[in-house]
């Protein structure tokens, strides 16, 4: 059971005090509601530009990493589809460091312009180095514009090309911040050893007098159901052959999300899932094998992706990981293999939850998707998944005209 | 209420900063077990050390095989019966092959610990190596390698390697396709004979503790004919290339190089290590050091810049490691080398000191929340065989560090001519 209390600030900024006396540490997270989907389609990979400008000084303060460090700090922040996270981690007696600096860059950035200037050569090396200069590097760029054709998941978060980061000028990055920065779409979480009362004291003094801005009203095109395979051959300079496939599963509230979750831990699931035993060690046909899910907050997409050994023909495997999907559809899963399913899920959830940081970030990623408790509910609701719903489940979602499949072939 | 000014702070250098004691238990055998027992989750983590690195093979690749395969099957249970065994209660079971030593380590729910630690000792008394597991093991590791190759950085993280301690030293000895050909099932079982079953191993176990774990743990490894570690080993001497500076194609698509520059360093027991850590954490070692302020922040060469002392126990050495556009690559190392020199002719200030000791402070007492982040740093202790007040020390070094004594480490140290410097692109 993780505790927690939740208040509001009257400009509208959600607070949830999570005090965990066993750490001399304490976290303040702050998740703004902004994330890739939110952004133009001639500009993307500008929420996470500008993720790095937060960091280039606010208007008050010059340098924000700086007393951070001095007051015995760490920090990081990351961009997903969905949200742009904020966390910093420092001993509990300077937390209000912490305070000073985030309500700083909320109320409002400097704005330097050789701060865009030297980020956007960074974004440009993170980018090369991550989706560029790597063997496979742009299947997610191929994979994510087949899968989606109207909801903007169909780009990375990095962004569509270089180019877009190459554009971007001062103005963009004002309204941005303008439109999504500001109290009103923003959860902060203080967790460690920290007390509600004094948090309450701090979020006032240094986040109260912040004005609370536009509420932004997401109003995304949705992905028209997909009604017939898709499919994409690349051939490039890699070493291996490799398959790509995927299917449109449901947004992260729907009841159907628990389902699919754990599908994928049925198929992928450690060195006893189905696809790794049948495909990896007996048919011999992968030398690896995954499935997960993009865990997105909209609808998102199963994914099962492997590498062949040299020398399968890409179809057989193809139609080897069909096989497998069919033999699901069909008998659905045993009793006990639900159980093993369910317990891998509670494991991973008690490891997740150790860490402080982990558990603030959680906490304010549940309070945007709209319930904070759901940190304490979820595992109710894995439990109550039934044999039944799981085969529902995959009979629903493992079908051709729902999936979208990509080989990604070696040149050699 | 003025913004401008920062809100008052305690600096964490004055901190009185604890590392919580182990419980310590010997087996009926003779083997250590450390133990701490906090946290607020009921989880567990037990890891077997066993002395099994690739410091023990007479050919490159067997210990790593060895270590992997024995999750891989025993007389009993079949690679599939032993994945399941862990699995269906949520643990987890992982290998992991070092230099000096090889681990198995066991990650779950403390209601399920009897289960877990039941099949390890089983893997670690009945590994039998089947065939065709081997074959597989093989094949997957080759095309793993074929796909790594294609990265500059881990071309270029092998080969800094060789150039600093010789391709021969266990700290280099990285196998090769023709390396994992040659492996074999009996080289396993007789590797797997000394090292496993008569092999010295040590436990150390982190979590919400059940009562009878070291009651467990003796019924299930304390009559295993097991011996206590001598901890150190005696050193193999490196050679190292005299070549110093590398330029190496790796592929012809590269938009990146993948730059690495190290020097040699002593080992954790030389008088000069803690205080190098120190200005380490200056030079490169965190986010707001010289090389990321200079380099990443100011030009915007590169993602990210660190450097940092290996973590080996015989030798170790002073590394920088970054990634960097094609054009970027060679004025980035001239600009590391400036660094250097100006760490060398100018103390550094007070005011950065400082900086840097509450950063570490801080950064260090966040280490030491939770029984797994403790008992990691007993472990090192334990391992490197560096006597218990080591962590103590290392506090004193940070909080007693001058910048004069920084600056002669820089003189002493962060000499380019010391330096093998490579771009892998």
């Amino acid at each position: 059971m993780i505790h927690f209390e939740k208040f509001t600030l009257p400009n509208g900024l959600r607070v949830i005090v999570h005090p965990d006396t066993s750490t001399p540490m304490a976290v303040l997270n702050v998740m703004y509601d902004v994330g890739a989907r939110d952004e133009d389609p001639n500009k993307t990979g500008f929420a996470h530009l500008f993720e790095h400008l937060m960091f280039g000084g606010s208007i008050h303060i010059k340098d924000y990493d700086e007393p951070l460090q001095r007051a015995g700090g760490e920090n990081n922040a990351y961009t997903t589809n969905d949200l742009t996270n904020y966390y910093c981690q420092l001993p509990a007696e300077n937390i209000e460091t912490a305070f000073w600096l985030e309500s700083d860059r909320m109320l409002s950035l400097a704005f330097n312009a050789k701060s865009l200037e030297v980020q956007r050569k960074v974004v440009c090396e993170e980018f090369k180095e991550n989706y560029i200069n790597k063997p496979y590097g742009d299947v997610w760029h191929k994979l994510r514009a087949l899968a989606y054709q109207s909801h903007p998941y169909r780009w990375m978060t990095i962004g569509e090309k270089l180019q877009h980061i190459e554009e971007v000028t001062l103005a963009d990055v004002k309204s941005f911040f303008k439109k999504h920065y500001n109290p009103r779409n923003a959860v902060m979480v203080v967790a460690g050893n920290v007390k509600t009362e004094q948090i309450k004291e701090l979020a006032e003094k240094w986040f109260g007098e912040i004005a609370p801005g536009p509420k932004y009203e997401r109003n995304l095109p949705t992905e028209p159901m997909q009604e017939s395979p898709r499919f994409l051959e690349l051939r490039a300079d890699v070493p291996l052959d490799a398959i790509y496939k995927c299917w449109h599963i449901e947004n992260r509230v729907s009841d159907r999300y628990y389902r699919a979750d754990l599908v994928t831990e049925v198929l992928g699931g450690g060195g006893s899932s189905r696809l790794f035993q049948a495909l990896v060690k007996e048919k011999k046909m992968f030398s690896n094998i995954d499935c997960y899910h993009l865990g997105s907050t909209d609808a998102g997409l199963l994914v099962i992706e492997g590498k062949l050994v040299k020398g399968v023909p890409v179809k057989d495997a193809d139609a080897a990981i069909n096989e497998e999907l069919e033999k699901l559809k069909t008998n659905g899963i045993s009793e006990t293999e639900l159980e093993k399913i369910k317990n891998r899920t509670e494991s991973a959830m008690a490891f997740e939850d150790m860490s402080l940081a982990n558990r603030a970030a959680s906490l304010a990623n549940y309070e945007m998707l709209g319930d904070a408790n759901l940190i304490n509910t979820e595992l109710k609701k894995y439990q109550a998944v039934t044999a039944s719903e799981i085969l529902e489940e995959c009979k629903q979602v493992f079908t051709n005209n729902n999936c979208s499949t990509l080989y990604y072939l070696s040149n050699n | 209420m003025n913004r401008k000014i920062a809100p008052p702070i305690v600096d964490a250098v004055n901190f009185n900063l604890q590392l919580k004691p182990y419980q310590y238990f010997t087996l009926e055998n003779g083997i250590p077990v450390y133990c701490i027992d906090a946290g607020e989750q009921e989880v567990l983590q037990i890891e077997w050390v066993f002395y099994a690195g690739n410091w023990f093979e007479q050919q490159q690749g067997v210990a790593a095989a060895t270590n992997f395969m024995l999750k891989n099957g025993t007389s009993k249970k079949n690679a599939y019966e032993l994945n399941e065994a862990f699995d269906y209660y949520g643990s987890y079971c992982s290998r992991s092959c070092y230099n000096e030593t090889a681990s198995v380590s066991l990650h779950c729910l403390s209601r399920h610990a009897e289960k877990g630690v039941s099949i390890i000792a089983e893997m670690i008394s009945d590994s039998v190596f089947p065939e065709k597991e081997l074959e597989i093991f093989k094949q997957n590791s080759k095309q793993r390698l074929q796909v790594n190759q294609k990265k500059c950085e881990f071309v270029a993280g092998r080969k800094i390697d060789g150039l600093l301690y010789g391709e021969k030293h266990p700290y280099a000895a990285y196998t090769s396709e023709t390396e994992i050909d040659a492996l074999d099932v009996a080289l396993l079982k007789t590797f797997y004979q000394q090292y496993y079953l008569q092999g010295s191993c040590v436990i150390f176990v982190a979590g919400k503790l059940p009562a009878q774990i070291i009651g467990l743990l003796n019924a299930h490894f304390g009559k295993m004919p097991l011996k206590k570690p001598g901890y150190l080993l005696s050193p193999v001497p490196v050679n190292p290339s005299p070549e110093k500076k590398w330029r190496i194609k790796n592929d012809e698509q590269a938009v990146q190089g993948a730059i690495r520059m190290a020097s040699s360093f002593p080992n954790r027991h030389h008088p000069d290590f803690k205080k190098a850590v120190v200005l380490n954490n200056i030079f490169g070692g965190y986010f707001g050091s010289r090389l990321m302020s200079n380099i990443r922040e100011e030009k915007g060469y590169t993602y990210g810049i660190y450097s940092y002392l290996q973590n080996h126990i015989q030798e170790s050495a002073w590394m920088i490691s970054t990634e960097a556009g094609l054009a970027y690559c060679e004025p980035l190392i001239e600009e590391v080398y400036k660094e250097m020199k100006l760490l060398r002719e100018t103390p550094v200030s007070s005011n950065e000191l400082k900086l840097v000791q509450n950063y570490m402070m801080g950064s260090l007492l966040g280490d030491l929340d939770g029984p797994f982040h403790i008992i990691a740093k007993w472990k090192n202790i334990i391992l490197n065989g560096l006597g218990e007040d080591y962590f103590y020390s290392s506090v004193d070094a940070i909080k007693n560090s001058k910048p004069e004594e920084l600056q002669a480490l820089a003189q002493k140290y962060l000499q380019p001519e010391n330096f093998y410097e490579l771009i892998v692109y």
